[in-house]
């Protein structure tokens, strides 16, 4: 009677473990993005260039309100003027020095020192140049600056017409960063395009449009890029030129994004969910978009991600040789030109710094792409 | 193999054939024609160009036919006279212009892959091999710091620091006492003591991605069962990695010069721009300045034609090195 009744009971020992349940139901259950934080989180570095990039891009956004002064504002009297410390003392509260210059009889050379006697005020919130946020509202609040406005702070060191240095790479961010952003999205349309027409049509048309890579990829970028933007009329505005420069960058881009996307579509046709999708008579667009771009666009983020910092360099570089955008327009790559010789670099070291912003941003970039890379397939 | 080759010449051929159009394109790109910037010059200068001249030198570049005859009309003088057009920045012939800086620009090309790959492999084949250790976390760590630090940055970075802790000016090719001297042994060491730099500058990026791809490679050589078998079979450990493994992923070493070149050559010409050297480099931005489009264009063409021979070169070697290449033309 015993054995019975033990018969009758549900048999426990086969029941599914709970670690395998949990598995299920974290793996199964969850939509893909949530799957792809999950593994992303893992990649220590990825995480860590996150969370460099979110705030820099945030104060690029609002750069007006972060830049103690606009990207104009000049103390012509203190070209080359080197980087203040900030003091905190119970009587005057946040202050820098400011400078006394003397000018060298025999090379012309102005030295600065720091004058203990001029004391500059500094507070947080204070009134400054005007600045519009997002548009048509203007304010004149900045986060940090000197309380009476247009004193000299110079929290980097100012370039040669005495402009804050700060204040420029903060505004400059703006066109750096951006232009990585355009210039991708350009990118991904046209690769996406020739790539996938290429995937899928195959045959002929495949053929043509990868030697068409081929030979573009085997064309030394830069000599190429020098030439088209010599080609760019010197009568356009900055903002025809960004968008220029933008379309110079991206028409040599889309070439490695038009190589993934194909090969991720010659492996998706075979597979059988695309043939199930073709015999129940879906479309030729509804299978692209509604089965086969679905489930190859994480990748494709991925690999767009590994392209904003290339075209990042892109422009830096070319505005560096003075070919991309031109004064009065700020980006990293413009501030660089100051330091095009090695005199003014020995003078004023602090002219680099734009630099190390670009190496921080594409170091952060790659280590965020990396990740990505990784997260693209979370069932692995 | 034979196949092989003359599929490879032929397709070379057509991207010759290309290029030279897209360059012809990038040379006919800004608004007006060479004659234009003649007459524009000869005004700021206050001479007047007669008429007769510019009817002359519109027929000497065919200026007045249409486009695709004025393109075969420049082919055909550069190959069969090897006339690239005149600068008119120079007032020379572009061909006098540029011969030993594109000569300069290749030196420092390839003396940069041949770094590139000295520097690259051990480190590679060290990370893989060691995987997750110390060493290989230094690897990775320097690679992405190279990946993203721009060639000009370190160059003048590496200029600033000659110039502030050495006292010496790391720009030019030559020190002032041997620059107008003739070639000797002391000219020679001179130039290798001041090459170096330069090439390290340029081969940085390169070594970093480099060393990245021959890890990946390797890695997924290591696990593969044949790895396994010669272990079983007690072959020693070093004699089977160098033999079997190690040589597969060696494949990069001849594939990677597609894309390594052409990056090889954009960070020299930005490089010799910053270290003024008598390269390629500046020359063409100043010709870009100036809208100096022959020049422009020739450089834009020699650079590239050199770049797609080496890629060549270099799958050649790739498939004499690596018999799964060639055995896949053959059925193909």
């Amino acid at each position: 009677m015993v054995q019975q009744t033990e018969a009758i009971a549900p048999d426990t020992s086969h029941e599914v473990p709970a670690e395998v349940v949990k598995s299920l139901r974290d793996h199964g259950a969850l939509p893909q993005w949530r799957l792809m934080w999950r593994q992303f989180r893992r990649h220590r570095l990825a995480l860590i260039g996150l969370i460099v990039l979110v705030p820099i891009y945030f104060v690029a956004i609002f750069a007006g309100f972060f830049a103690p002064s606009s990207a104009d504002t000049a103390h012509t009297s203190l070209p080359y003027a080197p980087p203040q410390r900030i003091h905190v003392d119970a009587e005057h509260g946040m202050f820098v020095y400011g400078y006394s210059s003397t000018r060298n009889q025999e090379t012309f050379e102005q030295t600065f020192t720091v004058d203990k006697s001029k004391i500059v005020d500094i507070g947080w919130f204070v009134r400054g140049d005007e600045y519009s946020i997002l548009g048509p509202i203007k304010s004149s609040i900045h986060l940090i600056g000197p309380t009476t406005a247009g004193e000299p702070f110079f929290l980097v060191g100012a370039d040669q017409s005495g402009r804050d240095l700060l204040s420029r790479l903060i505004h400059g961010a703006r066109v750096s960063l951006s232009i990585g952003l355009v210039g991708v999205f350009a990118s991904f349309v046209l690769g996406m395009l020739i790539g996938g027409i290429s995937g899928y049509l195959g045959g002929t048309v495949d053929n043509i449009i990868q030697r068409i890579i081929e030979f573009i990829m085997s064309v030394p970028t830069l000599p190429l890029w020098m030439a088209l933007s010599a080609a760019l009329p010197g009568s356009w505005g900055p903002l025809t030129r960004y968008f220029a420069i933008t379309v110079i960058l991206s028409l040599i881009g889309w070439t490695g994004l038009a190589r993934d996307v194909r090969g991720r579509f010659l492996s998706l046709r075979e597979e059988d969910f695309v043939t199930a999708a073709r015999l129940d008579g879906v479309g030729r667009t509804g299978i692209i978009f509604g089965h086969m771009v679905p489930s190859f666009a994480s990748h494709i983020i991925a690999s767009v991600s590994m392209a904003v910092p290339r075209m990042i360099l892109g422009e830096t570089s070319l505005s560096f040789l003075g070919l991309g955008l031109q004064p009065p327009a700020v980006s990293w790559g413009v501030l660089l030109e100051g330091a095009q010789n090695v005199r003014a670099v020995a003078t004023a070291p602090w002219l680099l710094t734009p630099g190390l912003a670009v190496v921080v941003v594409v170091l952060a970039m790659n280590f965020v792409g990396d990740g990505l890379r990784d997260a693209a397939d979370p069932y692995k | 193999m034979l196949r092989f080759v003359a599929r490879r010449l032929v397709w070379m051929g057509i991207t010759l054939a290309a290029i030279s159009f897209v360059t012809f394109v990038v040379i006919k790109l800004p608004p007006g024609d060479y004659t234009t910037t003649v007459i524009a010059n000869a005004e700021a200068r206050g001479q007047d160009i007669p008429d007769s001249q510019i009817a002359e030198l519109k027929r000497h570049y065919g200026l007045d036919k249409p486009f695709i005859v004025q393109y075969l009309t420049w082919i055909k003088g550069v190959v069969l006279h090897g006339d690239l057009g005149q600068s008119f920045a120079w007032n020379q012939s572009v061909a006098s212009l540029i011969g030993n800086r594109v000569l300069l620009s290749m030196v420092l090309s390839i003396a940069s892959l041949l770094f590139v790959w000295a520097i690259a492999f051990p480190i590679g084949i060290y990370s893989a091999l060691r995987q997750y250790s110390g060493g290989d976390y230094l690897a990775s760590f320097l690679g992405f710091i190279g990946m993203a630090v721009p060639e000009f940055m370190l160059a003048l970075v590496m200029m600033y620091i000659g110039f502030r802790y050495f006292g010496q000016s790391v720009g030019g090719l030559f020190s002032p006492e041997y620059a107008d001297a003739a070639w000797n042994l002391g000219k020679l060491l001179d130039l290798l003591s001041h090459l170096w730099i330069p090439i390290v500058v340029v081969g940085v990026a390169g070594t970093a991605g480099l060393i990245r791809i021959t890890r990946a490679n390797l890695l997924d050589e290591l696990h593969k069962p044949y790895v396994a078998t010669a272990r079983a079979k007690g072959l020693p450990e070093w004699k089977l990695l160098l033999k079997y493994p190690v040589r597969m992923s060696l494949s990069p070493f001849f594939s990677t010069v597609g894309w390594l070149l052409p990056g090889l050559i954009s960070g020299e010409t930005i490089v010799s721009v910053v270290m003024s050297l008598p390269t390629s480099g500046p020359l063409l931005l100043g010709a870009v300045k100036s809208q100096d489009m022959y020049l422009v264009g020739s450089f834009v063409l020699i650079l590239s034609t050199l770049t797609v021979i080496g890629t060549m070169l270099s799958d050649l070697a790739l498939a004499w090195w690596d018999p799964r290449i060639r055995t896949r033309f053959q059925k193909g």
